[in-house]
């Protein structure tokens, strides 16, 4: 199978004049379509090491390989580009724009890497929000729905452009556990129906166990990568 | 592009409260720039107006000592073909006394035609009663000479000439210029009357003329100047002689664009600050965009296009409010005798570029705000919640 994201020698070190290293030479491979969850204990470099994968933060050292490309050497405007329409992000805040109304936010993604709203745009953004549940709600402002159909917006908005790869950090951290519970069904059954790589960090036993593949940070270093049999 | 334009304009929606804030800076803003504009604009219209209005723009005159030049229908048709002059008026002016009641009293006779010479002192208007003359031997005489002698329409007056001659004539009518030293000395005749008088057959003393734009007077002088190309007159237009009204309007206006430029630097820094407050405040907003794959370039047009929007909204109610501050002031602020004291004027050009610059302006004002969304990273967004 392909490898969708590939982690070479990640090391991280934040501060100028007190250097504190986060990551220690992390190697990490992902493979295309499969559910993949991070744990570790606060602190130990998670969202981190989840920045860098998705381009949003610069490893002090290592490279980053996105769907083959090399990111090492891309600028600004082609790492956004890159993370338009490759990568979702979900995380612990939904960061919807309350100006605009559920729809809206959904399409924004693809409004980003699109002049013009089509009506097969339309027409997939109505499929996830229905994947979703949102469709009672779809007009309403973005403040005008609950929290889980606020987390549920981020997650069809993260789906919109059709990424090769899902990042979530902690996108039920909100959540109380029935929907954390609705939320990650949602997400396994997206990565069934579209095959998207998802990688998500999460603090819930139950829901890492669910995933294909388990890894855990801890102190900045891989503790353990267990992988399910398929 | 649109996206950023259409999250641009969700921004203003949204903070109803700052945008309003913003847009009445401008309107004031504008309003204030346009009325002050207008104002001194109208003032200025109205003095020049007044001053030289119903006078002699550019002159033709005997060079040196003559009195007299000869008529030159070759000259006077010249002028006539010149598209800059609105109005041509050949004199006949010799000074003369009038006799009443065994008195005499210095005046200025003037022999004009009148039809030519209503386009410039519109006697025609300013007669309070009678009517131009229409024979030979009829005057009008100014109002301050009528009420001084007690002279009425129909009666006629001694002219005394230096020369000796003593004609009479009859009054047609009487005429009120508002300059008291002119309704006091001119006798206002047909030109062929004056000439008679004097024995004189075809002399001028001046051609008085009009322009189209009074403050091209001088170049529309020196223009004839080449063009007639005759040695004996002198060509003197009005700039020449009023410097110091030309000086204190310059001034005027030199004050009036100061106090533009300040009142529009206010507002370009008001705009500047609350759109500066507003990148932070949308910060969370910037910070799922840009992680989401927003460029900067876009990023900032937000801002920009926030300027531009409030910069073209505010102009327009600016215009609109500045027209309107203008027109009440003329309406409302009055000379005693009725007149506006300002009169209502509108220069299309000077609203269409305070609007133009407080549109650019406006927009140039969210730049700095603008920028400053290109040094907001994601992460530390996505960090702090
Ligand atoms: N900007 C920064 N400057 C210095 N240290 C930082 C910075 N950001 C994070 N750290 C440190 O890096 C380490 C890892 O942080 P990270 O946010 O990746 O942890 P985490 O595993 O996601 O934790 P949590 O489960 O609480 O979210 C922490 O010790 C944190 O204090
Ligand atoms: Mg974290």
């Amino acid at each position: 199978m392909a490898k969708i994201l590939r982690l070479k020698d990640i090391n991280k070190i934040y501060g100028d004049k007190v250097k504190t290293q986060v990551l220690f030479d992390i190697n990490l491979e992902f493979e295309e379509s499969t559910f993949n969850s991070i744990i570790g204990e606060s602190g130990s470099g998670k969202s981190t090491l989840m920045n860098i994968s998705g381009t949003l933060d610069r490893a002090t050292s290592g490279e980053v390989e996105i769907n083959g490309i090399n990111t090492a050497k891309m600028n600004k405007n082609e790492l956004a580009i890159l993370r338009n329409e490759t990568i979702g992000f979900i995380f612990q805040f939904h960061y919807l724009l309350p100006e605009f109304t559920v729809m809206e936010n959904i399409l924004i993604p693809y409004r980003i890497k699109n002049k013009v709203i089509t009506k097969e745009a339309v027409k997939r953004a109505e499929e996830l929000i229905d994947i979703v549940g949102l469709s009672k709600v779809k007009n309403n402002k973005a403040t005008d729905i609950s929290g889980g159909q606020q987390q549920r917006t981020a997650i069809a908005r993260a789906l919109i452009n059709d990424p090769k790869i899902v990042l979530g950090d902690e996108p039920t951290g909100n959540l109380d556990s029935g929907t954390t519970e609705i939320v990650y069904e949602l997400l396994r059954d997206i990565n069934k129906r579209y095959k998207t790589t998802f990688i998500i960090i999460t603090h819930d036993k139950r829901v890492a166990e669910k995933a294909d593949r388990i890894i855990e940070i801890k102190d900045g270093r891989i503790e353990m990568d267990l992988s399910r049999k398929i | 592009m649109r996206l950023a334009f259409s999250i641009a304009s969700r921004f203003l929606k949204s903070n109803k409260g700052q945008t309003a804030l913003i847009l009445i800076g401008i309107v004031i803003g504008v309003a204030v720039q346009i009325f002050i504009g207008s104002l001194i604009d109208g003032l200025q219209i109205s003095l020049v107006d007044k001053t030289i209005g119903n006078a002699s723009q550019i002159t033709i005159l005997p060079s040196g000592k003559d009195k007299y030049f000869a008529e030159d229908k070759a000259l006077l048709d010249r002028l006539s073909n010149n598209d800059n002059l609105t109005a041509i008026s050949k004199t006949y002016d010799n000074s003369a006394f009038i006799k009443i009641d065994g008195e005499t009293y210095p005046i200025l006779l003037r022999g004009v035609e009148f039809t030519n010479a209503n386009m410039i002192y519109e006697f025609n208007e300013k007669l309070v009663e009678g009517n131009i003359p229409e024979r030979e031997n009829e005057t009008i005489i100014g109002s301050n000479l009528a009420i001084d002698n007690n002279l009425n329409v129909g009666d006629e007056v001694e002219i005394l000439t230096p020369e000796g001659i003593n004609e009479k004539i009859k009054i047609s009518g009487i005429f009120d210029l508002k300059v008291s030293n002119l309704n006091k000395t001119w006798i206002v005749m047909p030109i062929d009357s004056a000439r008679s008088i004097f024995g004189s057959d075809n002399q001028l003393t001046s051609i008085e003329m009009q322009v189209k734009d009074v403050f091209k007077a001088d170049i529309v002088s020196e223009e004839i100047k080449k063009d007639i190309n005759i040695t004996n007159v002198d060509i003197l237009n009005w700039k020449e002689e009023n410097e110091e009204l030309l000086s204190g309007l310059s001034g005027q206006s030199a004050s009036s664009i100061m106090i533009q430029v300040f009142v529009l630097l206010a507002v370009l820094l008001g705009i500047s600050s609350v759109l500066a407050i507003s990148v932070v405040q949308k910060s969370r907003q910037l910070g799922i965009l840009k992680a989401m794959g927003i460029k900067d370039r876009q990023a900032s047009f937000i801002f920009l296009f926030q300027g531009l929007l409030l910069g073209t909204i505010g102009a327009l109610l600016g215009v609109i409010f500045g027209v309107m501050l203008t027109y009440i002031f003329s309406i409302f602020v009055k000379n005693p005798d009725g007149t506006a004291l300002v009169p209502f004027y509108i220069d299309y050009r000077f609203i269409g570029f305070s609007a133009l610059i407080a549109v650019v302006a406006s927009t140039l004002a969210a730049l700095i705000p603008a920028r400053n969304t290109s040094k907001l990273n994601p992460i530390e967004v996505i960090k702090n919640g």
